[in-house]
């Protein structure tokens, strides 16, 4: 019989990294140290400029990334060494999530002249790619 | 709390016009009693002015019925605001690029100058790149970009003033024949000297926009939303 629980592919655990959402760490990513209900963990980000605080799991998102083999209410330093080691915070930036995150803000950064040049190059962009499928269609036909 | 019914809406300013109070009191429909005439023998036997204290107390408790006049005249109040010229925008320095929202060329994007006396912002095309001449702009309904044209160095003559760009009187002709049935085509040709004038100043401001990729073509264009795009979420 399928159960629910095999549904859930990101567990709460100490290791797992999760990305705050909320809060003034919002965009960090933080390590979760220690469970302290069903609500709330403890979360440390000592290489992310995120300090040792309980958080609700709401203010919250869980990535796929662990920490492996951490052990419970680590504390900071042996944390980033652990993290180091791991590379955790490489690997999150290597994610297709991390990426159109930083795409996005890129993207709403931009200005007025900014958004001009955009437009510019995907039209010239536009115009080698569909010069040359017409070429292969006349080609082909 | 609306509809509030009290006698001044405000210190100073009544609920009902003068119009309204008379209208509401109508006095005009009480039937005003004769006046008595007042006889030397009343006269006479009108109160003296009093001796006694018992007379003081009584004329004291008396209402006044005489006005009382002022005792110092009437002054116009001291206005003390001052006239002055728009505060400029920390965001629009020389040469700032600035989308025009209003008016004739509303969308396009200029480049800024300087600010004249009046608070109004001199801004030019440049005219060669899209026909927007020297002209003056209010602040108010410009969008400041943060493009830059790098016009260090560059200052522009004093002579352009608000009076270089005050319309000239035009001669009354309102209510004649001529008027109703239109001027001859008799087309103002611009000044000579304006022509020259906007060279002279644009040619250190095309210079610095060659030196960008894409910015003149930039300022040929016009400023337009898409679908999706809201104003306030943008960056500018």
């Amino acid at each position: 019989m399928p159960t629910r629980q095999g549904s859930f592919k990101r567990l709460v655990e100490v290791g797992r990294v999760v990305l705050i959402n909320d809060g003034a760490d919002t965009g960090k990513i933080a390590v979760i140290v220690d469970i302290v209900d069903h609500n709330r963990a403890i979360v440390d980000g000592p290489t992310t400029n995120v300090t040792r605080q309980v958080i609700a799991f709401k203010k919250v998102v869980l990535t796929d990334i662990v920490v492996k083999r951490l052990p419970r209410t680590i504390g900071s330093k042996a944390l980033a060494k652990f993290l180091e080691k791991q590379q955790v915070v490489e690997t999150w930036q290597k994610t297709a999530w991390a990426q159109k995150i930083v795409a996005r803000e890129r993207r709403a950064a931009l200005s007025d002249f900014d958004r001009f040049k955009l437009m510019r190059l995907k039209k010239q962009q536009r115009f080698i790619v569909d010069h040359q499928t017409a070429l292969l269609k006349k080609e082909r036909a | 709390m609306a509809n509030s019914r009290t006698n001044q809406l405000v210190p100073g300013i009544s609920r009902l016009s003068r119009s309204k109070v008379f209208s509401k009191r109508a006095a005009y429909k009480i039937a005003k009693e004769a006046k008595p005439k007042v006889t030397k023998e009343k006269k006479a036997a009108a109160p003296k002015k009093p001796s006694t204290t018992k007379d003081l107390v009584n004329a004291l408790t008396q209402k006044k019925k005489t006005l009382v006049t002022r005792s110092v005249a009437l002054e116009p109040k001291t206005v003390r605001k001052a006239q002055r010229a728009t505060p400029l925008r920390k965001s629009i320095t020389p040469g700032t690029v600035l989308i025009l929202l209003a008016g004739r060329f509303r969308g396009k994007r200029v480049v800024f100058l300087k600010q004249l006396s009046s608070g109004l912002l001199l801004v030019t095309g440049p005219f060669k790149i899209n026909g927007i001449p020297l002209r003056r702009v209010n602040q108010a309904y410009v969008i400041a970009t943060s493009t830059k044209v790098d016009l260090a160095g560059y200052k522009v003559d004093a002579k352009f003033n608000d009076a270089y760009f005050k319309k000239e009187a035009q001669a009354k002709m309102k209510g004649t024949e001529e008027e109703f049935f239109g001027k001859d085509a008799q087309k103002k040709e611009h000044p000579a000297h304006k022509i020259a004038d906007q060279k002279v100043v644009d040619e250190k401001v095309v210079a610095a926009v060659a030196k960008v990729p894409y910015l003149a073509s930039y300022l040929a264009s016009s400023f337009a939303l898409s679908n999706g795009q809201a104003p306030h979420t943008l960056k500018f």
